[in-house]
């Protein structure tokens, strides 16, 4: 039964955690919306059936709920949009076993495909839902060719069905790896890529059938017809192309790829020396997910990269995320886009306004990944992914008091918060820790 | 170290083999000339190196000049623990004259600078960096930090291969604060060599940033890397109980080098180097990260008569802040590192502070290119988890864990890490909080000397690798 509230400034005392489908609204919030405006005060966030129908500054508006969260004042944001991440994939990197990321054995690259693979009670789902990421763009990594395989948009909740939207993107890797792997130079990268699309175009109405000789490289078979069929989405443009490049000159060849394949959907993933050839991709239209912080030359195809690239970028209106891949764990988001912030008081330095740099780890991404409006935002129609923080989210330090996705409020612990609470003292007086559970 | 640091380490394991040889050979003829001259009496060797008393390789470090200067008002972190609102800081001659509160009378100096909404704190200190060993960009020719041939290296010195035209030093200075660090050598070989405490100024040598009086350290690694490196070999270790018989042993024969007399022994460079660890005068930092491994390397330490000053990494060092308190080593942390091998499974955010409610004592470190420059940052995460399950950890700690802290832990807490009279100048000032993502350093000094200033472009060191390529002198 739903009751009539009015909204102020008055007790709400009804805090409760909302069962499946239960509508709620989360008042008293510093709302922060997502979609690049500042935070507002006295806001309130309205959900019914799964979907936020109101968000904003909510003073005196009256409505009809099951119940009412009092957020005391805390932030309250849409979830973190994590992009592009291995989420769901390994459990501990260095253990072969556990680890789906990278299959350099495999005679397969560009057909790989994560949506039967990833795993939602993987621990580093856990901790990054605990952590306010409630969808992700997660992928496997460029291994055996330059192609990584075709990626999936998931959720981070506990109802054990992940996948939101399968094979949503392919990615590649234009840089130097990819030189690497596709046997030593770029010149050979460029060849293997336009040759893997033209086989493409070819299988285009043939499903199945190979057109033309496969691609193979001694016994390391570099793009088989499998590979070729699963890139026909991606010359069709019904599949984005994520493609990974840092340096200004590389950028330039991957805006120039649209002349040649015209029907393209291309994000540029890296982009370290983006903000050299900034208006060049502002004009092309091409998103970028950009590293956030780098800023030393780690490689000789990053040499002008500066923290101010995703700032300068911005400037020339770019539409850039911060890309999940480019820190030591996706959780670090948060902490990226303060540091844009920060940057906003250096001279000489660009940064982004909070809200900007909030969007750049929620609706831009989403929007990206094709989802814009949907997830990544706080407006009506979005799916209910809403986060309560204990701070600033963008401080270092801010956690989540409390995760909904899809409307449905989710559990936080995990590994390390048991731990946590098993070693928050060392007393063994009684029984070994074992037992402490 | 990250996984991808050491695939680039046993690339170049090849590489630096002829330049170590080519080193060795040339020091010792030059010192052979200098005694060759000298030698007066007959029963004196014709030729002789010289001695690690005599210190090869000094420091050429002095430093820069600077101004005598006041900074007032500003909230200063003392290092020590301490937080003082609407404070001062008085500095000169390379060194800290005062630190005082709003109700102690600042002196009377002509160069004044305005810390109003400001925060100084000392100079920040990271204990485990391989800037210079791993250096950008990383290419395999660079690749100097891990001597991956033998299990034992206690021969080699990083400061060998410490390249001081890494961009990542100006970085650590410009973005973090940085004003002293430890370089290590990797964490391949269970005895990975000598480490080497640096001033983070800008050189030509890497003498000319030795850090002057410093102490040598001495890189141990236990757990997975030297076994997975030599066990992948098929030769030992390729085991935990391997990689303690080969630590065991080596000190052993350490030992027994140790107690004959000058004159009855071979030089051996290796075994000086050990010789010293067991004299206390070479501080071991064990890269260790499960608590029950941490606990069997201090009781190994006790055998052979070592003491270990720290444990790097430690993500497990939580679960045994009792006997890491009672054994007086410290824990190297970092603030979020988890599950990227095995043996980090269990990191949890609240290392740090459940160490700190134990009285064990704590270090944040970064051993990362990236995170040297955000260590204060690294620092308020770690802090902020304690708060959460209600451990009262003051912001001053905070800041002790990368100043007076890692100091200790280097040997170097009577002369930096705290803004005490009489210490190094080396401080920074911030253009908000440190333990807000927020604020940068504004300026930062290095023994008085202002060797950054975000206000002024020309006071932002550019390595000669950065000239004439894209965004030269960029803010970066």
């Amino acid at each position: 039964m739903k009751a009539l509230f009015t909204l102020a400034a008055s007790a709400l005392a009804l805090a409760a955690a909302p069962a499946s489908g239960q509508d709620f609204v989360i008042a008293n919030a510093t709302v922060a919306t997502g979609d690049g405006s500042e935070p507002v005060e006295n806001g309130a966030v309205i959900v019914e059936g799964g979907r936020v129908i109101f968000a904003g500054s909510a003073e005196g508006r009256s409505f009809a709920t099951d119940l009412v969260i009092d957020a005391k004042g805390a932030f309250v944001t849409p979830g973190i949009f994590a992009t592009v991440t291995t989420l769901g994939l390994v459990d501990v990197n260095a253990v072969r076993d556990s680890n789906d990321t990278r299959a350099g054995g495999s005679p397969f690259s560009a057909a790989l495909d994560t949506a039967p693979v990833v795993n939602p009670n993987a621990q580093n789902i856990l901790i990054h839902r605990a952590a306010g990421i409630t969808r992700a763009a997660t992928s496997t990594m460029p291994s055996g060719s330059i192609f990584a395989g075709q990626g999936s948009i998931i959720d981070l909740d506990s109802d054990g069905t992940p996948i939101m939207q399968a094979r949503a993107f392919q990615m590649v890797d234009l840089g130097e790896g990819g030189a690497a792997r596709a046997g030593g130079s770029r010149a050979s990268t460029y060849t293997l890529f336009r040759a893997a699309l033209r086989e493409a175009q070819a299988l285009i109405g043939a499903r199945g059938t190979p057109q033309t000789t496969e691609i193979a490289k001694g016994e390391e078979v570099m793009l088989s017809r499998f590979d070729a069929e699963a890139l026909v989405p991606v010359v069709r443009g019904r599949q984005k192309l994520y493609v990974a490049v840092e340096r200004a000159a590389d950028i330039r060849s991957v805006i120039a790829l649209k002349r040649e394949f015209t029907q393209l959907d291309l994000v540029i993933v890296g982009a370290s020396e983006g903000w050299l050839v900034a208006s060049a991709i502002a004009a092309s239209g091409i998103p970028v997910i950009a590293d956030g912080l780098d800023d030393l030359p780690s490689g000789f195809d990053q040499l002008a990269a500066t923290q101010s690239n995703i700032g300068r970028m911005a400037k020339a209106g770019v539409k850039v995320a911060i890309n999940a891949a480019s820190m030591e764990n996706p959780r670090r988001l948060q902490q990226h886009a303060g540091n844009l912030v920060a940057l906003t008081k250096v001279p000489g330095a660009d940064g982004l306004s909070w809200g900007q740099a909030f969007a750049a780890i929620s609706s831009v991404p989403a929007e990206i990944s094709g989802l814009g409006g949907r997830v990544g935002v706080l407006a009506p129609g979005a799916i209910g992914d809403i986060v309560i923080w204990d701070g600033d989210p963008l401080e270092v330090g801010s956690v989540p008091t409390r995760v909904f996705i899809g409307g449905v409020e989710q559990p936080l612990g995990n590994h390390q918060s048991r731990l946590k609470d098993r070693y928050r003292d060392l007393d063994e007086s009684d029984l070994p820790k074992a037992y402490d559970w | 170290m990250s996984l991808s640091g050491f695939a680039r380490a046993r690339i170049g394991a090849l590489t630096v083999l002829s330049g170590a040889l080519a080193l060795a050979a040339c020091s010792t003829t030059g010192s052979a000339n200098t005694a060759n001259e000298t030698a007066i009496e007959d029963e004196e060797p014709q030729f002789a190196a010289l001695t690690e008393a005599e210190g090869p390789f000094p420091s050429t470090y002095s430093r820069y000049p600077g101004t005598e200067t006041l900074i007032i008002p500003a909230t200063v972190y003392d290092g020590a623990g301490g937080k003082i609102e609407n404070g001062w800081v008085h500095f000169r001659d390379g060194e800290i004259v005062a630190v005082g509160g709003p109700t102690s009378a600042p002196p009377d100096v002509a160069n004044i600078i305005d810390g109003a909404g400001k925060f100084v704190t000392p100079g920040i200190i990271d204990i485990h960096s391989h800037l210079g060993d791993y250096p950008s960009p990383g290419v395999a020719a660079h690749a100097d930090g891990n001597e991956a041939t033998s299990p034992t290296t206690p021969d080699v010195w990083a400061e060998h291969s410490v390249w001081p035209q890494d961009p990542g030093f100006s970085r650590a200075m410009a973005n973090g604060g940085i004003t002293s660090l430890q370089i290590l050598p990797g964490s391949a070989n269970l005895m990975g060599g000598r480490t080497v405490t640096l001033k983070n100024v800008p050189s030509r040598t890497v003498q000319g940033m030795k850090f002057p009086g410093a102490p040598y350290g001495f890189k141990m690694a236990c757990g997975e890397n030297p076994k997975r490196v030599y066990g992948g070999r098929g030769r030992k270790p390729s085991t935990r109980m391997g990689n303690f018989a080969v630590n065991r042993q080596t000190w052993y024969d350490a030992i027994d080098y140790a107690n004959k007399d000058e004159a009855d022994r071979k030089r051996d460079l290796a075994k000086e180097t050990l010789a010293g660890v067991l004299a206390g005068d070479i501080l071991v930092h064990n890269h260790c990260y499960r608590a029950d491994e941490m606990a069997l390397v201090m009781d190994m330490a006790k055998e052979v008569g070592y003491k270990v000053t720290a444990f790097h990494h430690a993500v497990e060092a939580y679960k045994i802040g009792d006997l890491l308190r009672e054994n007086d080593v410290c824990s190297a942390i970092w603030a979020d590192w988890y599950g990227f091998k095995m043996e980090a499974y269990d990191g949890i955010l609240e290392n740090a502070a459940l160490l700190q409610k134990e009285g064990a004592c704590v270090v944040i470190h970064s051993d990362s290119q990236n995170d040297i420059q955000r260590l204060n940052q690294e620092a308020a995460k770690a802090r902020k988890a304690g708060l959460r399950m209600g451990l009262d950890i003051s912001e001053g700690t905070a800041i002790q864990w990368i100043t007076l802290n890692a100091a200790k832990a280097m040997g170097i807490a009577d002369m930096t890490g705290s803004l005490e009279p009489g210490k190094m100048a080396d401080l920074v000032l911030w253009n908000g909080d440190p333990l807000s993502v927020y604020s940068r350093p504004e300026k930062v000094w290095i023994d008085g000397a202002l060797m950054f200033d975000a206000m002024d472009r020309k006071r932002r060191p550019v390595s000669d690798f950065e000239l004439g390529q894209p965004g030269e002198g960029d803010v970066k």
